[in-house]
């Protein structure tokens, strides 16, 4: 079972911020969709319009046929909503408070042990311990287990994999892939642009406005523009030592413990030389510069820089 | 709704703090009123100026000095020794027995006893011409029995009704009550409330099928019964330790209180809804709840001697209208019909402030 979900032209104001500024988007029946923006993008301030947790000024939500405005009390049933900062009790342990939503869902773990059998399993050896103890992964692990105990139609993911460390993180897209399979429509956030390429299609948000939509292999392709990898024997002060390089080079930022340098309108010589001219009296040494194919965090970096 | 408030009782039995608040708080507050804060009055010097000096003066000053309260400090001569007597400091009172004082009491009836009192500590000098009132009008009784003649008089009876030796004991147990009662349930509530806000866990529940109603209940739920076992503590204690009598019925007690816990839930509840941290919610109760509590509700300082302003605002103080009822109940042993009014006033806040906090209780964030 799943839903689709129908943002129209949604606005939300707070007081002196616009948080969403006419954002239009369709998430298909049993897609895992991913909302990626730095923080204060507005991702959250969607997530809580869908919930209803917060009123819109303007625009319509639906999820399936229900009104996020006349229907939240339905719409509120058939969601997992998993808020971030995981929303757990830490002073109960991890089956009471499985047990704490399960109830709060008019269900019990018994009942629906059989939905989060896939992640419950993972932490269930340590279902005694208090929730506070456990490690971000496990923690992450338990708030997905509440979100899933009443066998949501929707999932909403507030962030899940802030603060979790690189393992867990790929672990938990990997359960995410898993319970699509099972058809539920899946809605996820996350400021780590290297997971927009996980997902089906990723919305790029920043500053109340949709960047993109689109699949992250579209992304990819319509990138336009050189995209350069640079490294030299001094990659600790590169960034600072790059600064005025000149003429052609659009943008430099930190890829890994690489540097990457879009460009227009240049070619490898001319900019080869510009670099190693303008780096070298500083004294760097060792100086790569290589053609690279863009990456999908390249391609966001680039899309928020023209914005 | 029973997983919702065993989880509630779990946070509470878990957190030191809480505990501390809840069960250490009652009984150390009833314990210091009740031994250091005292406001009865033992051993205090007082000068006698007997200008009579015959059997009924010599008498009367023994019965002052024999009662406890007094110590006889020092003998005066004259009126002139009176200014220096007292600005040596040591002495809080003179008693000045007129001339030919048995004489004019056997003959006229009357006889004037003069106090004077150093009324730099004012509820002090109160209190102890309190105590020496109460002593001579004692005296005065009896002599008028012994002698069985005509009634004499040697000064206006005051007569102090319920609490005929001024134990404070028995004015601070309901203010205590109250203050307990106000605090475990308003502040504890409310700190219980805005902690779910400020961690995240409030959003969660709040996209829960669950109706407002049943999560303010599922939250307050604990709390009726913690005040309750601190209302029963609070009772054993003041009478196990402090032997204040309880002459009215218990049960119309119990009933008056947990009228008075409901309020103070909602309020809690009301505090939650306009605070965003715990903080706030703390120091909304400390300054909005507990404080006009203690200082408008006559607990302390007699709503009588306040401001006309004062005693306007002090009306709308539950706390005031519950400290009287537990007084009637406890001290007078009287029923229902003595201040059914009270009740009432009590009842009308509850429910006001119980439509209030649901009303204001969102499922949302705004």
């Amino acid at each position: 079972m799943s839903v689709r979900v129908e943002i129209n032209k949604l606005v939300k104001n707070f007081e002196k911020v616009e948080a969403l500024k006419e954002i239009s988007l369709k998430v298909e029946e049993g897609e895992l969709f991913g909302l990626i923006g730095p923080d204060g993008s507005g991702k959250t301030t969607l997530f809580r319009l869908i919930t209803n947790l917060l009123v819109q000024n303007n625009g319509t939500i639906k999820v399936g046929d229900y009104d996020s405005r006349k229907d939240f009390k339905e719409i509120r049933k058939i969601t997992g909503y998993m808020p971030g900062r995981f929303s757990l009790y830490h002073d109960l342990s991890v089956e009471e408070n499985l047990n704490f939503y399960a109830h709060i869902f008019n269900t019990t773990l018994k009942e629906n042990y059989h939905l989060i059998k896939d992640v419950y399993s993972q932490i269930e050896p340590f279902k005694k311990r208090k929730a506070g103890d456990l490690s971000g992964g496990m923690k992450q692990k338990l708030a997905l287990s509440c979100a899933l105990i009443h066998k949501p139609e929707l999932l909403i993911l507030d962030e899940p994999t802030t603060g979790v460390d690189a393992v867990s993180r790929k672990e938990f897209w990997e359960l995410l892939k898993k319970m699509q399979k099972t058809g539920i429509t899946i809605m996820v956030s996350t400021p780590y642009m290297d997971e927009a390429s996980l997902c089906d299609r990723v919305a790029l948000m920043q500053n109340g406005n949709l960047l993109a939509l689109e699949t992250p292999e579209n992304i990819v392709n319509q990138y336009s523009g050189d995209l350069w990898q640079l490294s030299t024997s001094n990659m600790i002060k590169i960034i600072v030592d790059l600064e005025g390089v000149g003429n052609g080079i659009k943008n430099i930022f930190r890829f890994g413990e690489k540097v990457h340098i879009t460009s227009s309108g240049i070619e490898f010589e001319e900019l080869n030389k510009t670099i190693i001219d303008f780096l070298e009296p500083k004294g760097h040494e060792n100086i790569i510069i290589e053609k690279v194919e863009p990456q999908i965090e390249d391609c966001f970096l680039d899309l928020m820089d023209e914005n | 709704m029973w997983p919702f408030i065993k989880k509630e009782f779990f946070h509470i039995f878990r957190d030191i703090r809480s505990m501390v608040i809840l069960f250490g708080m009652p009984v150390a507050q009833v314990l210091l009123f009740g031994f250091a804060i005292t406001t009865d009055i033992k051993d205090v010097d007082i000068a006698i100026l007997d200008n009579s000096k015959d059997n009924v003066t010599m008498e009367l000053s023994n019965k002052l000095v024999s009662s406890g309260y007094f110590i006889l400090n020092e003998n005066l001569k004259s009126n002139d020794e009176i200014e220096e007597a007292f600005q040596k400091g040591k002495i809080k009172e003179v008693v000045i027995f007129e001339n030919d004082f048995a004489k004019k009491l056997k003959k006229e009836g009357r006889a004037d006893v003069q106090l004077i009192l150093d009324a730099s500590e004012p509820n002090t000098a109160n209190m102890i011409s309190a105590y020496t009132t109460g002593i001579i009008s004692t005296y005065s009784m009896e002599y008028i029995k012994r002698n069985q003649n005509i009634p004499v008089a040697i000064i206006t009876e005051t007569k102090m009704l319920y609490n005929p030796e001024l134990k404070s004991v028995y004015m601070f147990v309901p203010g205590v009550i109250t203050i307990i009662l106000m605090l475990v349930s308003a502040m504890m509530t409310s700190i219980s409330i805005t902690r779910e806000k400020e961690v995240g866990t409030m959003e969660a529940i709040l996209v829960s099928p669950l109706k407002p109603i049943q999560i303010i209940l599922g939250k307050v739920a604990p709390y009726i019964l913690l005040s309750f076992i601190n209302l029963i503590v609070i009772l054993l204690l003041a009478k196990f330790v402090f032997a204040m009598p309880l002459n009215g019925s218990l049960v119309l007690l119990l009933a008056e209180s947990i009228l008075f816990i409901s309020m103070a839930l909602a309020l809690g509840i009301l505090i939650s809804a306009i605070s965003k941290s715990q903080q706030q919610a703390m120091l909304l109760s400390m300054f909005a709840l507990l404080l006009p509590t203690i200082l408008l509700s006559g607990f302390i300082f007699p709503i009588e001697n306040m401001p006309v302003i004062l005693q306007l605002i002090s009306h709308i103080m539950p706390s005031k209208w519950f400290i009287i009822i537990l007084k009637n109940i406890m001290l007078k042993g009287v029923g229902m019909e003595y201040f059914w009014k009270e009740t009432l006033i009590l009842l009308v806040m509850t429910i006001f402030f119980i439509v209030m906090s649901v009303k204001k209780f969102k499922l949302r964030l705004e």
